[in-house]
């Protein structure tokens, strides 16, 4: 009898013993508690109330573009099959850009300061997803392509957009390159609070798109054919993902700037962290993941190097890093 | 019955397919052979609407492809391409398990592990279930691909070249499955097959394609003669009667376009029927 006790209370472990991806998500909600609280509260001196808005302001924008931006990059690479291209590598917020820059030249700064920043943020976003729209739903509509030529046409969008947005900031008024200027150079110390809670309220949109196409996303990563077989309407199915990722990658880009190479980093990661193929477990993976290194990249930059240093300069540095070494690899294999 | 009338495709000015009309009857084992470029992928891709035809239209089991919900398709009509890339890390398991996806969503019953449990056994794929598939070899993926499809356990199954990659051993035992499948779960199978000898042991209904045409079609014992192989293939092929199966030797054969090989005296065949310039597509 106690013998039977005994061996039950050695077994009664072994029911709860935690699966792998949960495990590891336990540590990262760890994780993202302690660089939350310390961001909250390390140096924070005088009125308190202050102090907790502020910054509590300040993570809430974090919190906005780490989630857009991974949960945009987790879901552009399962859309098109592929883990060494995002979003942001195929030029998506150098469009962004592009689309700002060109309504302050055609409009002119007088009158695109003039309408209501929520309105131009709107109608900037809805720009965007059209063209965003028709550009990659050609490239990634029909059957798959070489990987190769997508990164090429992606880097050469990337300058194209690029280039077109820096000519246009040549010859328009030093007066309203100022103010786009202005629009620009965003960063978490220097955001539009204006734009949260409408970027909130957008990427909550899209993410209920998202939500209520999720049983998907396991098979839309086997590949086209293998997706297509199993039932999933591909065409619909690729044409949300690709809207859910625009809007996202707008609302991440208008908030910070463009990051290329941190939905990269953060993708990847969580898929080598959580070892498993289910969306269920990489999303919220890669969404703490981007918590973690942009809260916490935060934190280092404003108690350590004191604001000498930008956030973005590091993210890229080692998201850099990740993408050459993905990129080996993949010719390697 | 899966029905095509008149479909095509094409990919600029090159025809693919040309305008086939073709009846393959239900159950049994029904082979597409010919050369290289013959259409007979494209025209596999097209029955299973993984590819829009440019004309024409084709029906499985009375369903117009499409026309139907691909969703309710997948319940009737399975296919495997030849080369599947999979991006994300899986077990052979959670792969097999994706054949019930039509039917579960993503949320598998008791009843749908069971049928991932046959599949794997139908397959002798047990002791790898839970290997990832980038740790199996080529042979053994291709066996984990075809468990998915059988997983998903529809009466149409249509599968392109389903021995590539695979060793005698496996490659007999694959045709014996599929066989047996037909057999006893009354299940069509379509197979695009390179190996004719396959084709000709195996199969109920042979369809020829030439330069995206139906060259030939009908039993083994129709098609794998020397004089149609020689229309379809372009090169002298020897059939000998081996223990009731049709035999096709080709290893040395004669009249080669371009005369590669055998060039000696009285080596060439009479070339027929095909033109110039439809040596296209490899």
């Amino acid at each position: 009898m106690s013998l039977e006790i005994a061996s039950r209370i050695v077994a009664a472990p072994r029911t709860v013993v935690l699966s792998r991806p949960l495990k590891r998500m336990l540590i990262l909600g760890v994780l993202v508690a302690i660089v939350v609280v310390l961001f909250m509260t390390l140096n924070a001196r005088g009125n308190w109330g202050f102090v907790l808005r502020f910054r509590g302001v300040k993570i809430a924008a974090m919190a906005l573009v780490a989630y857009a931006i991974a949960v945009s990059t987790v879901l552009f690479q399962t859309a098109s099959n592929n883990r060494i291209l995002s979003p942001s590598i195929m030029g998506f917020d150098a469009l962004y850009v592009l689309i700002q820059t060109m309504l302050i030249f055609v409009l002119g700064a007088q009158r695109a300061v003039a309408i209501h920043p929520q309105v131009r943020f709107l109608a900037e976003v809805f720009i965007m997803v059209a063209f965003a729209g028709l550009l990659y739903r050609w490239l990634f509509g029909k059957s798959r392509r070489s990987l190769h030529l997508l990164i090429l046409v992606g880097i050469i969008f990337g300058v194209l957009f690029r280039s077109a947005t820096s000519m246009m900031q040549r010859m328009i008024d030093p007066n309203e390159f100022s103010v786009l200027q202005d629009l620009l150079f965003a960063s978490f110390n220097s955001f539009d609070r204006q734009l949260l809670l409408l970027s909130a309220l957008l990427i909550g949109g899209a993410s209920l798109a998202a939500w209520r196409i999720a049983h998907t996303f396991d098979v839309l990563a086997l590949g086209r054919e293998t997706a297509i077989n199993l039932g999933v309407d591909y065409q619909r199915t690729v044409s949300v993902i690709l809207v859910v990722v625009t809007i996202m990658v707008a609302v991440s880009t208008a908030l910070v700037g463009p990051v290329t190479f941190f939905g990269l980093l953060v993708a990847n990661l969580a898929y080598l962290l959580i070892g498993t193929h289910k969306h269920r477990w990489i999303l919220p993976c890669a969404v703490a993941l981007a918590l973690i290194f942009l809260i916490g990249g935060q934190l280092i930059v404003e108690r350590i190097f004191a604001f000498n240093t930008s956030l973005s300069i590091i993210v890229e540095f080692f998201g850099g890093i990740m993408f050459i070494v993905l990129l080996i690899r993949g010719i390697a294999r | 019955m899966i029905e095509t009338q008149g479909i095509t495709k094409a990919y600029d000015k090159t025809v693919v397919v040309d305008n086939v009309t073709l009846q393959i009857p239900a159950g049994g084992v029904t082979s597409i052979i010919g050369p290289n470029g013959a259409g007979k992928s494209t025209l596999l891709s097209m029955v299973s609407r993984l590819l829009p035809m440019d004309r024409g239209r084709a029906r499985v089991a009375g369903l117009d492809v499409s026309a139907t919900p691909s969703d309710a398709l997948a319940r009737r009509l399975s296919i495997l391409r030849q080369d599947n890339h999979i991006g994300s890390r899986l077990t052979v398991r959670d792969l097999v398990a994706f054949g019930r996806y039509p039917y579960s969503k993503g949320r598998p019953t008791p009843e749908d592990m069971g049928h991932v449990r046959t599949a794997l056994g139908y397959l002798n794929l047990g002791s790898l279930a839970d290997r990832f598939l980038d740790e199996l070899s080529g042979g053994q993926r291709q066996r984990a691909f075809v468990a998915m499809v059988l997983c998903q356990d529809t009466d149409y199954v249509l599968l392109d070249e389903p021995l590539n990659n695979l060793d005698m051993k496996h490659a007999v035992t694959m045709m014996q499955l599929l066989r047996r499948t037909a057999d006893e779960l009354g299940k069509t199978i379509v197979l695009v097959l390179h190996d004719i000898n396959f084709a000709s042991c195996y199969s109920d209904y042979i369809i020829a394609m030439k330069d995206g045409q139906v060259a030939f079609q009908g039993s083994p014992r129709e098609i794998i003669r020397p004089e149609i192989l020689r229309r379809v293939y372009d090169i002298d092929i020897a059939v000998h009667d081996m223990d009731g199966n049709r035999i096709a030797v080709y290893y040395s054969a004669n009249g080669l376009v371009n005369g590669a090989a055998g060039g000696a005296a009285g080596g060439h065949a009479p070339r027929e029927i095909i033109p110039a310039g439809n040596d296209r597509v490899h």
